[in-house]
């Protein structure tokens, strides 16, 4: 595995001046994913904040191919790209010989939600190629509306906080499950802030023939209310308070890839973020405890699943 | 910088974007309220900041820190908070020193 000073050699894949916010979490998740590709890459975007903010008219940051066609379509655009190219090979259009990878970026709005019959899809027909949802939590680029990846408990504009309600009343729905569910060779979360984790598991997806799927964090600190600064320290925390466990379910195997030696309270990682700030009041202690339980019983049961030699979900 | 002037003759068909990484060409490092200042002394050239860069705006040369890209970096503050030096090696300054 490579370190960073090997890595630094690598082309930059991604140019500066794109328009994502300053100390945005997805740029950084993108730049590492683009390190661990070796062969040329196509990227499909779906809609979002990576796509809006890099490439704004006449700009374009991609310096690979790069596709944009629709929110919801990103895995099914992707599938008809790798399609093609399965086809033109077999034609002799294009050498035998030439390797070419797929990827399709989505946020957590676009594979969660909108674009998860597309990708249910493209992961059943299995297309050689890797999905990478870079998760923020929330509908970020218009404006934080809530998605069913927002924790229990967020303020977010189409959940706020107040007499009545305080935030989003359900749990993040957990889409990596979902994507073992269809059976596919590999499926893994990740997080920036573990960078050699994160590139060791879009190298091992690429490699892997057929449909693969990573779900990696990517805070927002426009949408979490936290301090643009703290973006990878948040990516870490997440990790460390098992709220954004690293784990990678290969061939029905499940292997946890990071076990903290103390399991921090989420609290340390919540009180970092405004979008949690009302949940610190004394009559809303019982959500935070909620979440709490849902990170723990998520953590045992991941614990009790590596445990076995084969898992079907 | 802009292809305002240009009528749709001359314009890619479909908004196709030929120059790829055509966006090094647009400035972002005027949105920057402070910037950070690297001190060499300090630097063990460890590389978290390059490679936490939301902006790819931390340059390496030669498996080392060479310069920080001002023309994009938008002043995030990470590769400050990221430096794990007991003194840090890297500094956010106010950029009315720099104007």
């Amino acid at each position: 595995m490579a370190n960073l000073k090997e890595l630094s050699h690598k082309p930059e894949h991604l140019a500066g001046g794109h328009r994502l916010c300053a100390g945005c979490g997805a740029p950084i998740v993108v730049r590492q994913v683009l390190m661990a590709a070796d062969d040329p890459v196509v990227i499909s975007n779906a809609t979002g904040c990576l796509e809006v903010g890099t490439s704004i008219y006449p700009f374009t940051s991609w310096r690979v191919p790069w596709i944009h066609s629709a929110f919801e379509n990103s895995a099914a655009t992707i599938s008809g790209v790798e399609a093609m190219y399965q086809s033109l090979r077999a034609q002799g259009k294009i050498p035998a010989d030439k390797k070419i990878k797929f990827i399709a970026f989505g946020g957590d709005g676009g594979t969660y939600d909108i674009g998860l019959q597309s990708l249910s899809g493209a992961l059943e027909r299995g297309h050689d190629f890797v999905y990478i949802c870079y998760d923020n939590g929330a509908y970020m680029n218009t404006g934080i509306q809530r998605s069913s990846s927002t924790p229990l408990g967020a303020n977010t504009t189409t959940t706020p906080v107040g007499k009545v309600k305080q935030g989003k009343e359900q749990q993040r729905k957990d889409l990596a499950v979902i994507a073992a569910a269809h059976d596919i060779p590999y499926v893994a979360q990740a997080s920036p802030a573990y960078w050699k984790d994160l590139i060791r598991k879009v190298k091992k997806a690429l490699e892997t023939p057929g449909a693969c799927f990573l779900n990696i964090t990517a805070p927002c600190h426009r949408g979490w209310r936290s301090k643009p600064e703290e973006t990878v320290m948040l990516a870490k925390l997440a990790v460390t308070t098992c709220y954004w466990p690293l784990y990678e379910i290969e061939n029905r195997k499940v292997k946890i890839n990071f076990k903290p030696k103390e399991k921090i309270e989420l609290t340390k990682w919540l009180e970092r973020q405004g979008r949690f700030k009302h949940l610190f009041k004394p009559e809303n202690a019982h959500i935070i405890e909620k979440l709490q339980k849902h990170v723990d019983d998520d953590w045992d049961r991941l614990q009790r699943m590596e445990k076995l030699d084969t898992i079907k979900l | 910088m802009s292809d305002e002037s240009k009528s749709y003759k001359v314009l890619p068909i479909g908004g196709l974007i030929p120059k790829a990484g055509s966006s090094h060409d647009y400035n972002t490092g005027t949105w920057r309220s402070s910037r950070p200042v690297h001190n060499k002394d300090n630097c063990i050239n460890c590389l978290f900041c390059w490679i936490y860069c939301p902006d790819s705006s931390v340059i390496v040369e030669d498996e080392k820190f060479s310069h920080f890209d001002y023309d994009h970096c938008k002043g995030c503050g990470i590769c400050q908070f990221e430096c794990p030096t007991k003194v840090k090696a890297i500094t956010m300054e106010s950029e009315d020193k720099y104007r």
